[in-house]
């Protein structure tokens, strides 16, 4: 992300809507663009033209890596809903590359559980 | 700033607990990230009825959620995300806790009948949990067993002392908490 002092501007203000913003979109159903889902944009799509400046502000932190939805909002300074709703218009558009988090079933599998523990005790020499 | 290309698995933990139970201070001890924040939005009730319909207003307010990030591998990056413990949050609780690893519930020994909402909110989700008792300044360990049972804990369920401010012991928290849910699937 460039470090651009204008990144840190206000983006959006009571003047204009968030619905605006989003275009009237509904947020997309719960489980798509979770918190965890990592998203990164396809080589090309930050020339894409037309993006509206918060589409526009998503598709810059995005562009050279994956990221969550949650640190996108985090860096962006947009509510999430409101990025949830760009990042899905975004991949409508084959402007975005999208990894869904672990399922729920595998979640109690012991194999992740196994790497969490074995990744802190690493990392924290405990 | 961005993770590892490899990264395929991502996973997460709450830190919940009620407000000045350290939730912030744990993430910022051991986030690999400088800790983020999203803004969530909520519908509440506001105060008194709308006249004409008799139904309560419904007014949309914005929370801001602290979070966290810590690679494991590289393919497995774990989330952490402070959520705050009161009944008027629990519709974000329905995003955060889905696909949720467990919990690690945050008390302060000085105020645990604060902590019964959160541990409402916790159980209703259906999150396993473990609780790190926060030691603040000055303030000698109270003894687990204490808050165990001002908690009406189960017998299973781990409490640990917990400095939040420090690297090494949140992350042994976490550690004991994935045990914990490592156990219950054995």
């Amino acid at each position: 992300m460039p470090n651009d002092p204008e990144q840190d501007l206000e983006l959006t203000s009571d003047l204009v809507p968030l619905f605006v913003i989003t275009s009237g979109r509904a947020l997309p159903p719960e489980h798509q663009y979770a918190h965890t889902t990592l998203v990164t944009a396809q080589k090309g799509a930050h020339s894409a033209r037309t993006l509206s400046p918060e589409a526009r502000a998503v598709m810059e932190v995005i562009t050279d890596g994956y990221l969550s939805v949650a640190e996108v909002a985090g860096y962006t300074h947009l509510p999430l809903g409101v990025v949830r709703i760009l990042l899905a218009q975004m991949e409508e558009r084959n402007l975005l590359l999208v990894r869904n988090p672990v399922p729920r079933a595998e979640h109690t599998d012991l194999e992740v559980l196994m790497a969490v523990l074995d990744g802190l005790k690493t990392r924290f020499g405990a | 700033m961005y993770l590892n290309p490899d990264v395929s698995h991502a996973v997460k933990i709450l830190i919940v607990g009620h407000f000045g139970v350290g939730k912030t201070s744990c993430i910022a001890s051991i986030s690999e990230i400088e800790p983020l924040q999203t803004e969530e939005e909520i519908t509440e009730a506001s105060e008194g009825f709308d006249d004409l319909s008799g139904t309560p207003h419904k007014t949309t307010t914005t929370v801001a959620m602290d979070f966290g990030r810590l690679t494991l591998s590289e393919t497995l990056v774990l989330y952490l995300f402070g959520t705050p413990g009161q009944e008027r949050f629990k519709e974000m609780w329905e995003g955060l806790s889905r696909g949720a690893l467990g919990a690690l519930v945050l008390v302060d020994p000085a105020r645990l009948h604060e902590s019964f909402p959160v541990l409402d909110l916790v159980e209703r989700f259906g999150l396993t949990y473990t609780i790190g008792v926060n030691r603040f300044d000055g303030t000698t360990d109270y003894p687990l067993d204490e808050v165990r049972e001002a908690l009406n804990l189960s017998d299973e369920t781990p409490v640990v002392h917990c400095d939040v401010r420090d690297e090494q012991s949140s992350a042994q928290a976490l550690i004991t908490l994935v045990k914990h849910l490592m156990s219950i699937l054995n």
